[in-house]
């Protein structure tokens, strides 16, 4: 069965392409823009992972990560969080936030793939 | 007149009195009045040789010493210690302070006055080349902290990188994808333009904001930092609102970006100056000094207001009706509010003040004025009389005390003719001399003072 990957990010061209490169590789992706009605998706969608950028419109990637965590039937839910700010301490708030990785931005084709391999395990069609 | 007398005199231009230190001025005093160096050292209680040391700046002087040379040259103490002097050799020693480690000459910290008085114009120079490192390092931590906090900056280079992802990954999917559909092809080829044009105006905004943004420029401060200098330079008066004006329309004509630290913290100085003006007219505290004086007990029980109050109209009184005043607040938990500078009286708010100070015990003994003579180290260390007091700043609740602000208001000591020792203070332990003091919370790079009139515990 195909693994589905849910897409939080507010960049329509990093949408285009991570479903591209995703997709070629396997993998069913949706994706949702900004922050406002995010956790509904989440909650529609039941991803095997959820690539989240921390800085969206409306809510931000860390609130909607305490939500998902926070849920009994979502927490379990791999999470790769995006940021442009690669600074060590989004790092450590994304960790205690509970997000499975976190990758600054700009990041290669190759270092997301490896990544979401990774996380749900293997390509998303295998 | 010996040797050394000579070579002083042709030393000194005429005028240059304010600028020289304590040992330099004693000695122009002294040839003013035609006097042999033996002659003063007789009337002083001392030898010709210690004099001989004292105006050459090569021994401290200070207390007992200094008020008989004063009156054996029939000159106010004060005349011969000037205030300035103390902030220049603290300033050296900060600067000091600040040598690095390993440095293959250290500072000569136990000539650190003698350096003073023999080459002020250098000494100066060190002090001032010290403030404009130190005004560098402030810039860069506040860039620094402008980096980490700033939404606006996030927002921006959030863009601009959440930009160069999208084109980073679109060309390499271009590049890397073997026979990639023309439709996709056309379609990356599209994204990609549109990106490049939105990389380009997302980084001009960047650049313009950086060179123009607010609070960027030359004159990066920390929000406490640009409320003194405000404070300083309107010398801690506001005639506008003496006169009733609204501070409001002072605060629009002092051109302080809205919305910043710095706006928020001269808006409430401005308020709180407007209501202390409000509560006490200039008219009603001049005429009461006229009769009164300058106590601020007296003053208040005159007026029936408190303390504190007083304390911050006296600070505000032009200096020929209350003579010099100095003031410092502070909250519970000890960090400075606002300073009003004493000459004499060295204050920082940089590296935390000495605990000593009787500002800090205010706060635990509020409705209790406190009076107290202190001196800080020095060579020239001029008493001070500090006299300190507390108000509620905000009612207390359920398990929640009320917030206390305490101030200590700083006035020239007057000469006593049976004086109790004044309370040996410091100004921060780091440039402290005082080594064995038990309210030491770091080390001090100075030595402990060794001539036998300087303060001690």
């Amino acid at each position: 069965m195909t693994k589905q990957v849910l897409l939080i990010e507010d960049e329509p061209n990093i949408i285009e392409a991570i479903s591209f490169i995703l997709s070629r590789d396997g993998w069913q992706v949706r994706s949702h823009t900004g922050g406002a009605g995010a956790m509904e998706m989440v909650r529609a969608r039941r991803a095997d992972l959820i690539i989240l950028d921390v800085m969206l419109p409306h809510r931000s990637g860390f609130e909607i990560l305490a939500d998902i965590r926070a849920d009994p039937e979502l927490g379990a839910t791999p999470v790769l969080m995006l940021t442009a700010r690669g600074q060590r301490k989004d790092r450590e708030m994304a960790e205690r936030a509970g997000a499975s990785r976190f990758m600054a931005k700009p990041f290669s084709n190759a270092e997301m793939l490896e990544a979401v391999r990774a996380l749900a395990g293997g390509a998303g069609g295998l | 007149m010996n040797r050394n007398d000579i070579g002083s005199a042709g030393a000194t231009k005429p005028g240059a009195i304010a600028g020289a230190i304590t040992g330099t001025r004693i000695r122009e005093r002294r040839l003013e009045r035609g006097l042999a160096q033996g002659a003063l050292a007789r009337q002083a209680g001392i030898s010709p040789s210690y004099l001989n040391l004292i105006e050459h700046n090569r021994r401290r002087i200070g207390g007992a010493i200094l008020l008989r040379i004063a009156a054996a040259l029939g000159v106010e103490p004060q005349a011969l210690a000037y205030g300035g002097e103390a902030a220049l050799i603290d300033g050296l020693r900060e600067a000091a302070a600040d040598a690095p480690a390993g440095a293959d000459a250290a500072p000569e910290l136990d000539r650190i006055e003698e350096f003073a008085g023999r080459f002020p114009g250098w000494a100066h120079l060190a002090v001032a080349t010290l403030r404009r490192a130190q005004g560098e390092a402030r810039r860069a931590d506040a860039l620094t902290d402008r980096l980490a906090h700033d939404p606006h900056l996030a927002a921006s280079l959030h863009e601009v990188l959440s930009v160069v992802t999208a084109i980073r990954s679109t060309a390499s999917i271009l590049t890397d994808t073997a026979g990639l559909e023309p439709e996709w092809q056309a379609r990356f080829h599209r994204n990609l333009g549109e990106d490049s044009q939105r990389l380009a105006a997302g980084a001009e905004r960047l650049v313009s904001y950086l060179d123009d943004g607010p609070g960027t420029g030359r004159d990066i401060l920390s929000p406490q930092d640009e409320l003194d200098r405000f404070l300083d330079a309107h010398g801690h008066r506001f005639d506008v609102l003496e006169q009733g004006g609204d501070p409001g329309e002072v605060l629009k004509r002092a051109g302080v970006p809205s919305g910043t630290g710095a706006h928020v913290l001269i808006a409430a100085a401005l308020e709180c100056y407007a209501l202390d003006a409000r509560m006490l007219p200039e008219a009603a505290l001049s005429a009461a000094i006229a009769r009164l004086g300058t106590a601020p007990l007296a003053l208040a029980q005159d007026l029936g207001v408190p303390v504190p109050l007083i304390f911050r109209r006296l600070a505000a009184m032009p200096e020929d009706v209350a003579g010099p005043v100095g003031l410092v607040s502070a909250d519970a938990s000890g960090a400075i509010l606002g300073l009003k500078p004493l000459p004499g009286f060295a204050m920082m708010r940089l590296a935390g003040a000495c605990p000593l100070w009787p500002l800090f015990r205010a706060g635990a003994q509020p409705g209790m004025a406190l009076r107290q003579r202190l001196v800080q180290p020095g060579r020239d260390a001029r008493p001070v009389l500090a006299l300190t007091a507390a108000e509620e700043a905000a009612p207390g609740g359920f398990n929640m005390p009320p917030l206390m602000r305490s101030y200590m208001l700083l006035l020239p000591a007057p000469v006593e003719a049976s004086p109790e020792a004044p309370l040996p203070v410091g100004n921060s332990c780091r440039i402290c001399p005082r080594h064995a003091c038990t309210a030491r919370r770091e080390p001090s790079i100075l030595p402990e003072p060794m001539t036998p009139d300087a303060p001690s515990f």
